[in-house]
């Protein structure tokens, strides 16, 4: 291997890691905020693109049937536990929240997707289209198990995965799909040719992890949900609700996730299960990170990606067997680091 | 005069056990109510149950509004604010983030900043630490800060339970003098203490609460040096 | 129900498998072919998940290995299948203990997601060895043959496929019955409970983690010369998602429970394949996956714990029959009275910057009671804890009967002679009164796996069943020994705490406010408990609050508050001394 190859493996591996990177913290959000190792979270990138690609083609999305299908079904939950909790006054908003808005959603884009013609607005509408599922999900499957272990939690999320990767197939069909390339710029640094596309994935992943940190720092919110992650029983005894920081995570977590699935497309091939492995990695990432930590996670996640992508050039066969294998040693590195921690919640 | 809170023949299961049985009282509107009792756990029990983290059996009224209906958040926007034993800090943010996320459940957050330096003024210590990790302060310095943080709150009614727990004597001397001090706010309080002296000088009534009854209640003054009180604690003779 | 008639309703049930395939069809045996392989997988699932604790997303990856094994010693080699069985039991076991001594280090979720890496690890291993086939697999492998005859039709190898799953089901009943079985059972009450009772739970965690690897060699053994042809795609996550599903299911605490799960999942799948293109009109093989899914997320929000727990309640309890002479289990010799047992020397422990204890000295002689107490927040718990290895010391000695004891493992200074019982009972609520006191004569039996699984320690355990209900009489709780611990009310939840601890032969016996939460008649007969011990020698260390509790029962009373050591004296003394006034019903501010 010599120095172009290498750093042509760098650049390919800190663009694929950036993808990673979004997703891990996504993840990294979810879990801090709803205890929840959220594994269909690379299913929503993939749904990104799928919903992407059938706009670019002036195409109706799968995703409006499926949003559409989920609102009902969160609806049709929410006024099972009120009329179950005898509070069946909170009827209308619940109808508001659960099925008018996402079928507002469903309506609003369904309307213009023949009129969208600039790539920047149907990338929006992909976005819009996506938000909702997780949140949704949330209300549908985790709701009813808030309170369980993280380790029912994290059975109940791979079921689930799996059960998105069936709807996947019926809504999106088995083709594979990669959008066009959102730059033609290209150039080199040093001889090593840098696509555009990958600077703007690492230009989003940077972007987009800022804006989260200033939200985190600079709003009522999303103080309200760091004080959720930290402290759940002193964020209630605040009156910050768990369940709407784990709304608002939800949604903020699709959208990382959302972007990182319109920036992988035109790279990779998307299929409806392709979610999987994206997450899964993503997921490696933010186990670096202690699924505490962003930058942590990051850090992980570009981690993965050069490995990833040096592992493929050695042995392209065996670069799953060479990540997942390393993620042992990590593992075993983070479980000891955090140990001195747990001591002093045993007291 | 209607109560404020009317505790009604509580009781809360802890396991198998009642760990508190039956227990009644009443907090009038700017009252300083006192339960004491050698178990603390007893009357943490109470107070967590009051507050809608522990079910019950019986009923608990708050401004003739039956608590039942209410989830701890609906309880806290009523204007109910607990400072539990454990504080409850959220110990990575900053002191400032803690005492604004204090305000979360207020509709008018325009006079923030001027509630903020109310507090800072009660407590200076918490002033000159206010980017401060909270996580990093001292015992004493965490009690003023889960004070601060629900005065923040702007609550009708403030249950303190064992505020002065593990302080050093003249840190615990601040914050009665505090508790004392929030009378003219106008808050309503029920002090949860082991320090049964101090929380009596500073309560209008109490209520002894002894293997989860109130075995006694009455004025605070009459209560401070009843000698059946003094043997609860250190055993009877 | 009694034992015999659980021995007719198994013995029926044995008879209904042997005759099965006589009665249905030879698609049905292919069935249940396949839910018996399944169901060893589960079995061993219901042992490590269940009653472990330890989830496992990664069994299928350990029948993939068997699997691989095998097919490879029989159908690219040529040799026997028998020698395949070696190779597969031996190769799995060695990697699941290999993993195990890496990964079960690891808590809580950590831990599962390890499953989740190598799991998926080895899974994209095979499909990338040229031997192995790649992705395409080995194909044509041969029958397994006893004597002359070759198990190669559906009913013959249906016999030996459900001969392995009874015998494992018998085996691990044994075992979760013996020695081993207990600590497993204890390992969810977690490791400050399972370490103060002298066990080693790292060796438990491995020791279940192997035998599920093993179960799961036999199951991948047994698919590979079921199935005849093997490539990798049965041995990813998916499938090792649904062995945990099947043991969830069934109600992951019971081997039966595996089977039961095995047999429901296997057949739900099988009825959603042939009813759901009647439903819906062309639905695809995903569709099946949504609904499977769907599904099982129901079962979960709706019965966490399976079916088993549903139905065990109209299952029999085991009532073990003392036989006539037994031989005692040997004591220890308690140390003279007035020999100092404990001493505490000049301990400091900090907490970031509290100082939870501050430089506190003292010592327990032999034969007394001694009371340590202070308010809330004094820094009994803490000293408690280091008394125990829960905590570091940060400063100072602790020596126990001679012997330095600071930086010892927990479990350590419990078989050193500590016993102790805790502040928030921690029993397990779903063992009886006498498998909770047996878990604390842990240390004095030595039965292993091996015997616990075949029932060769049955002399030790008579022994030790007769040591249980001796304490359990010593406090007064020898009425049913076979209830429930959960279902006792807290009074004589703590006492039997004290039974356990005692069954342990401990030298000293340390209380965390083994008072709290009484009722003044329950007290009243605690304290009556704890003063006949004392006659009979135990020297006993009592951390406490409640004054009036200790007044009357203690000999020596050490005060603590802040962290320091008050004072140390009689109660009486005690009771008189302003300082102790102060600290209990504070100053006037």
């Amino acid at each position: 291997m010599d120095g172009t190859i290498a750093g042509f493996l760098a650049v390919d591996g800190i663009a694929t890691g950036a993808i990673y990177a979004l997703v891990a913290i996504g993840t990294v959000l979810i879990f801090t905020v709803t205890r929840v190792i959220f594994i269909p979270f690379g299913d929503i990138a993939a749904f990104t693109a799928l919903t992407l690609a059938a706009i670019d083609s002036k195409k109706m999305p799968g995703t409006l049937g499926l949003v559409a299908a989920l609102a009902i079904l969160a609806f049709l939950t929410e006024a099972g536990s009120l009329a179950r909790t005898r509070r069946l006054r909170q009827l209308p908003r619940a109808a508001l929240i659960y099925l008018l808005l996402p079928l507002a959603v469903v309506g609003a884009v369904w309307a213009a997707i023949p009129f969208a013609a600039y790539e920047p607005v149907r990338i929006l509408l992909a976005l819009a289209l996506i938000m909702p599922i997780a949140p949704l999900l949330d209300r549908i499957v985790f709701r009813p198990i808030a309170s369980g272990s993280v380790l029912l939690l994290l059975v109940v999320a791979v079921a689930l995965h799996f059960a998105l990767v069936g709807l996947g197939l019926i809504f999106f069909g088995p083709e594979g799909v990669r959008t066009e390339p959102l730059t033609s710029f290209a150039t080199d640094i040093a001889g090593i040719p840098i696509p555009g596309q990958s600077l703007l994935i690492v230009l989003a992943a940077i972007a987009f992890s800022l804006l989260l940190f200033l939200f985190f720092d600079f709003t009522v919110m999303g103080k309200s949900l760091r004080a959720t992650a930290v402290n759940r029983t002193g964020a209630r005894l605040m009156g910050i609700r768990p369940a709407r920081s784990g709304t608002i995570a939800y949604l903020l977590g699709s959208v990382m996730a959302g972007v990182s699935g319109v920036l992988i497309a035109p790279v990779n091939t998307i299929f409806y299960d392709s979610g999987f492995l994206i997450g899964l990695k993503a997921f490696v990432g933010a186990i670096v990170g202690g699924l505490i930590s962003y930058p942590g996670s990051a850090i992980g996640a570009l981690f993965v990606g050069l490995l990833e992508s040096f592992a493929s050039f050695q042995d392209s066969a065996l670069k799953d067997v060479i990540v997942f294998a390393t993620l042992i040693p990590i593992l075993l590195w983070r479980s000891f680091a955090s140990k001195q921690i747990d001591e002093e919640v045993e007291e | 005069m209607s109560a404020m809170l009317t505790i009604e023949n509580v009781s809360v299961s802890y396991g198998k056990v009642d760990a508190v049985r039956d227990v009644s009282l009443e907090v009038q509107p700017g009252q300083i109510v006192s339960v004491i009792g050698p178990n603390g756990a007893v009357k943490t029990t109470l107070m967590l149950a009051t507050m809608g983290l522990l079910p019950l059996r019986g009923r608990i009224t708050f401004e003739g509004t039956d608590l039942a209906d209410l989830d701890v958040e609906g309880r806290v926007e009523r204007g109910l604010c607990l400072v539990p034993e454990t504080r409850e800090l959220f110990a990575e943010m900053s002191v400032r983030d803690n005492l604004i996320l204090g305000a979360y459940s207020r509709r008018d957050r325009h006079d923030l900043q001027a509630d903020m330096h109310d507090v800072y003024r009660r407590f200076p210590r918490l002033r000159e630490r206010s980017t401060q990790a909270a996580g990093t302060l001292s015992g004493g310095e965490r009690q003023m800060l889960a004070l601060g943080r629900a005065l923040m709150a702007k609550p009708k009614l403030l249950i303190l339970d064992e505020p002065s727990l593990g302080l050093a004597p003249l840190i615990v001397r601040e914050i009665f003098t505090t508790i004392a001090s929030l009378r003219e706010l106008g808050v309503s309080i029920l002090l949860v203490e082991q320090n049964a002296r101090a929380a009596l000088e500073t309560a209008d009534v109490g209520y002894v609460l002894e293997t989860g009854e109130v075995v006694q209640s009455g004025p605070a003054e009459s209560l401070i040096n009843d000698p059946r009180l003094i043997s609860a604690y250190l055993g009877s003779h | 129900m009694t034992l015999a008639r659980l021995r007719l309703a198994a013995l029926v049930a044995v008879l209904c498998l042997a005759a099965a395939p006589f009665l249905v069809s030879s698609f049905s045996v292919t069935l249940l072919n396949y839910i018996g392989v399944y169901a060893l997988v589960a079995i061993g699932l219901a042992l490590l998940t269940g009653i472990g604790g330890i989830i496992s997303f990664g069994q299928a990856a350990f029948v993939g290995i068997a699997a691989y094994s095998s097919a490879w010693v029989s159908a690219v080699s040529g040799y026997s299948p028998w020698l395949g069985l070696c190779l597969a039991v031996v190769l799995t076991c060695s990697v699941a203990a290999f993993l195990g001594l890496i990964t079960l280090r690891l808590r809580g979720h950590f831990l599962s997601l390890s499953t989740i890496a190598w799991g998926l690890a080895i899974y994209f291993l095979f499909g990338n060895i040229p031997t192995l086939g790649n992705f395409n697999g080995i194909a044509a492998i041969p029958p397994i043959p006893i004597g002359s005859l070759k198990l190669s039709g559906s009913a013959q190898i249906y016999y030996l496929i459900w001969a392995i799953v009874v015998v494992c089901l018998v085996l691990s009943y044994n075992l979760l019955n013996s020695r081993m079985g207990r600590a497993l059972r204890a390992l969810r009450g977690g490791k400050i409970l399972v370490e103060s009772l002298g066990i080693n739970a790292f060796r438990v965690k491995l020791a279940a983690f192997v035998i599920a690897a093993f179960l799961a060699s036999l199951s991948g053994w047994l698919y590979a010369h079921l199935s005849t042809f093997i490539s990798p795609s049965p041995f990813g996550a998916e499938m090792g998602i649904e062995y945990l599903m099947m043991a969830m299911v069934g109600g992951s605490g019971s081997p039966i429970g595996g089977v039961l799960g095995a047999a429901l999942v296997t057949l739900l799948k099988n009825g959603i394949q042939d009813y759901l293109p009647l439903i819906t009109k062309g639905a695809s093989g995903e569709l099946e996956i949504v609904v499977f899914s769907t599904l099982f997320i129901l079962f979960l929000q709706r019965a966490p714990r399976g079916i088993v727990p549903f139905v065990a309640r109209f299952m029999p309890q085991l009532r073990h029959v003392a036989p006539g002479t037994i031989a005692k289990l040997p004591v220890r010799a308690q140390p003279a009275p007035g020999y100092p047992l404990l001493i505490v020397q000049d301990v400091e422990r900090r907490f970031g910057g509290l100082i939870a204890v501050n430089h506190v000295s003292f010592e327990v002689n032999a034969g007394e009671i001694l009371g340590l107490i202070g308010p809330n927040g004094a820094g009994k718990s803490t000293m408690f804890n280091l008394l125990t290895g829960a905590l570091r010391v940060g400063q100072g000695q602790i020596t126990f009967a001679g012997q330095g004891i600071c930086g010892q493992s927990q479990s350590h200074i419990a078989r050193a002679g500590i016993a102790r019982t805790f502040q928030h009972v921690k029993l397990r609520p779903r063992m009886t009164l006498l498998d909770n006191v047996l878990l604390g004569a842990h240390p004095r039996l030595h039965a292993g796996l091996l015997r616990g699984a075949l029932r060769l320690d049955r002399v030790e355990e008579a022994s030790a069943h007769a040591e249980a209900l001796r304490q359990l009489a010593r406090v007064g709780l020898s009425d049913d020994p076979f209830m429930l611990a959960g279902n006792l009310p807290l009074g004589k939840q703590r006492l039997l705490e004290i039974a356990r601890a005692l069954a342990a032969d401990p030298l000293l016996l340390v209380l965390d406010e083994p008072a709290a939460g009484l009722r003044r008649q329950e007290k009243l007969r605690m304290a009556e408990l704890l003063i006949a011990l004392r006659d009979e020698h135990l020297t006993i260390l009592l951390v406490e609050h409640d004054m009036e509790f200790v007044m009357g029962l203690v000999d020596r009373i050490v005060v603590m508050d802040f962290g320091s050591k008050l004072c140390e004296d009689a109660p009486a003394a005690i009771r008189a001394d302003p300082r102790v006034q102060e600290a209990y019903l504070g100053s006037i501010a």
